[in-house]
């Protein structure tokens, strides 16, 4: 024949698979029937039904282990990871992560996975809930247009992460190819009233963090771990505003909490709750009045708290950069009566990211009429405010009074206002040493708030120049520009 | 007299054009031969020699390829025996002697299997490429032999990558001529390689799995070329893509 077969290299590169080593048993030797293994598939055949985040299935109330089909598609998108920056997800299921898979322990799983014809790469899975070499990788490696099937007995119960495989793994990862599957005990879960899907995934862009327009994947900063986002729910907006997780007073709520990496540990967190209880690392074992647990990448938690008081709850990775500068930041907002007995509603965090969360709206309004031509100083001012709330109040003070000696007042400040262009300069720049604002000395530093786009800047000027007893012109995102032109900083400042 | 026919039929491209989109023609250029650093991993460091060889300019087009059914009967959609071209075969034209208004004359021929891209470069009395001289070709920017390891160049490969392929095809030539005088080894579609399923032959050490890949410190350059390995060895010989196509090769050296 004419092909030559003289390659000598070898297919591992392809598949990264966890677990991928296997023993052969010895031979003779009877094999002891798995802890997990409740027999042949009885009943009927079930389809399971798969969710996008953050809904998770419907618990499973059977009594016996069935034959369940999965049929998993996988699609490359455009999507949207931060306000006007879009992004091309790899997804099992149309979203990052994936689509939630819940089946019950004993259940024999008939995988399919389909890789869409308009898909460009070849894509697998490898599920951490299945025993057997790569997870499943080596049998569902599929091109484009194709379809693989293969088929497991899921023997562990627990809440178990899946991902693509195939190389460049990492990659494929960072492109948000992961999920969740949950086995479930054979006598089910404790009944709550509420059950979510928030997964954690770090991703890395040619742009910094909000640049606009479309984003590629950046191969030198995922080697480097340096991530341009950290998020939940692969976007910015996922679970913020509208799309907050929502709950009442006295509900109790469970979270299925994955970290699908490809590089960073989470450290989460809820600012305002206690977890009742962990099933940390996903496992058998749980702990107890938990404030901050660790999910380390490819792993994974359920999480189980009340909801005592009502308010914003805010789902952070508390290595708290990634939540304030690269997004790794969730709302769960619960309704009903206030119980001041365990809480009096003046607590910082809780408030101002609220404010924020549910204030992006306007943010989009301006943003769409600067796009249009027809941005108005009101717009402005409401944009300005959203942004003011979370980013500038924390010194500032949301009343704009800051704090006397420590952080200079905005409101009916004659030094904001003395000088619209110096102002400009300074919340670009920041400011160092003595300043006299209406009299009193101060002598503090203000870091350069040059992340925030011109825009921003612009809105958030025009609000405090507009507030609290001040009253000036616009600022415009032109004028901020200019000044940022002209201005020489080292690249990723104030990150 | 079938090769006259052929010969006649690629002489007259606008007459296979569909919507007077014309056909460049398209030549074997030379690539001379050379060490290549193959980004195949596991090759090692060694350099692999790649004889001289010959590369059809462009990826195989519409035009080009109705030739070839129209000359060729049993390759014709719906004559292909399922063996040699799953069901999907040209499923994109509009009928299997008309390529249609979705396929036009001067985009890549694609959903066409690696039968059937031998058999058009059989007729083309020429043969696939071998995935090292397809690399060592595709290595090329428009100014150097081998421009793997300039981030730019790297990056306009990737920017292929990072948009979804949904949308149609571009015509062939649309970009910069590498050094070679060849065209679209990147940016526009798969192509077949003659040993693609040799890449990477079964039976491989599992301890391998994750070091191979992960620990490779070539990969931050290669990663591009691997993504192409990996989708070839998605492949069996009957399959086809809606962004696969092939183009043909010949020895060089004045050997042809």
């Amino acid at each position: 024949m004419k092909h030559p077969m003289r390659s000598t290299l070898a297919v591992a590169w392809l598949l990264c698979a966890a677990g991928a080593a296997s023993a052969a048993p010895a031979a003779g030797k009877p094999t002891p029937a798995a802890p997990g293994d409740f027999g042949p598939p009885r009943g009927e055949v079930i389809h399971a039904i798969l969710t996008s985040p953050p809904m998770v299935p419907p618990p499973i109330h059977r009594d016996h282990p069935a034959k369940v089909i999965v049929e998993l598609e996988v699609r490359e998108v455009e999507k949207e990871i931060s306000e006007g920056v879009s992004y091309t997800f790899w997804t099992f299921g149309g979203t990052t992560p994936g689509s939630f898979i819940r089946v019950r322990q004993g259940d024999t799983v008939e995988f399919h996975l389909k890789n869409h014809p308009d898909n460009k790469m070849p894509h697998n899975i490898d599920l951490h809930g299945v025993t057997g070499p790569g997870g499943g990788a080596a049998s569902s490696f599929t091109a484009p247009g194709h379809e693989s099937q293969f088929t497991f007995k899921a023997l562990n119960q627990g809440i178990y992460v899946y991902h693509c495989a195939t190389a460049p793994v990492g990659m494929h990862i960072a492109n948000g190819m992961y999920g969740l599957m949950l086995v479930e005990p054979p006598e089910g879960m404790k009944p709550v009233d509420h059950e979510y899907y928030v997964m954690q995934g770090d991703f890395y862009t040619v742009g910094k963090y909000r640049e606009r327009g479309h984003q590629d994947f950046d191969m030198q900063r995922a080697i480097d771990e340096r991530p341009t986002y950290v998020l939940f729910n692969g976007s910015e907006g996922s679970l913020v505003g509208e799309h907050a997780l929502k709950a009442k007073v006295g509900d109790e709520v469970r979270l299925f909490v994955g970290n699908g990496g490809p590089n960073l540990v989470s450290s989460f967190h809820v600012i305002g709750a206690i977890f009742d209880r962990v099933r940390y690392e996903g496992g058998l074992h749980e702990q107890e009045n938990v404030q901050t647990t660790l999910i380390p990448s490819g792993g994974a938690a359920i999480v189980e708290f009340h909801v005592r008081v009502p308010g914003s709850y805010v789902l952070v990775d508390h290595s708290i950069f990634r939540a304030f500068n690269k997004g790794a930041l969730a709302i769960l907002k619960a309704d009903g009566a206030e119980d001041k007995t365990i809480y009096s509603g003046k607590e910082v965090d809780s408030v101002y990211l609220g404010d924020k969360a549910a204030n992006l709206a306007a943010v989009s309004e301006a943003r769409a009429a600067e796009a249009s031509g027809t941005l108005t100083k009101e717009q402005q001012i409401k944009a300005g405010q959203s942004r003011f709330t979370g980013t500038c109040s924390v010194c500032h003070q949301g009343n704009g009074a800051g704090l006397a000696g420590v952080f200079p007042p905005l409101a009916g400040s004659d030094f904001l206002m003395a000088d619209k262009q110096r102002a400009i300069g300074i919340v670009l720049n920041g400011l160092t040493g003595k300043v006299t604002v209406n009299g009193s000395e101060f002598n503090s530093v203000m870091p350069p708030m040059s992340q925030l786009n011109d825009d921003e800047l612009a809105n958030i000027l025009t609000f405090v120049r507009n507030s609290w007893g001040n009253s000036g012109d616009a600022v415009s995102a032109d004028e901020v520009r200019k000044t940022r032109a002209a201005t020489k900083r080292p690249e990723g400042a104030a990150h | 007299m079938r090769r006259a026919a052929l010969l006649l039929i690629a002489l007259l491209p606008g007459l296979a054009a569909a919507g007077g989109d014309l056909n460049p023609p398209n030549p074997f250029l030379e690539v001379p031969g050379a060490k290549l650093r193959s980004a195949l991993p596991l090759a090692g460091d060694e350099a692999v020699p790649v004889q001289p060889f010959q590369l059809q300019r462009h990826p195989v087009t519409n035009a080009e390829f109705l030739a070839f059914v129209t000359a060729h009967p049993r390759w014709r959609r719906g004559a292909v025996p399922a063996a040699l071209a799953g069901e999907d075969y040209l499923s994109q034209w509009a009928g299997p002697l008309d390529p249609g208004a979705h396929a036009p004359a001067a985009q890549p021929v694609t959903r066409v299997s690696w039968f059937a891209a031998e058999a058009y470069c059989d007729a083309e009395h020429a043969r696939l490429p071998d995935w090292y001289e397809w690399e060592l070709a595709a290595a090329a920017s428009p100014t150097v032999r081998d421009a793997r390891a300039d981030p730019a160049w790297r990056q306009q490969i990737l920017d292929w990558y990072a948009h979804p392929g949904g949308k149609g095809l571009a015509a062939v030539e649309g970009d910069s001529a590498s050094v070679y005088g060849l065209h679209d080894l990147h940016g526009l579609v798969w192509e077949w390689v003659r040993d693609f399923n040799s890449l990477l032959p079964p039976g491989a050490d599992p301890e391998k799995f994750c070091g191979a890949t992960a620990l490779n410190a070539r990969q931050k350059e290669d990663y591009a070329v691997l993504m192409r390995i990996a989708l070839l060895s998605s492949l069996r010989a009957a399959d086809t893509g809606r962004l696969l196509g092939f183009r043909c090769a010949r020895d060089g050296g004045g050997a042809s």
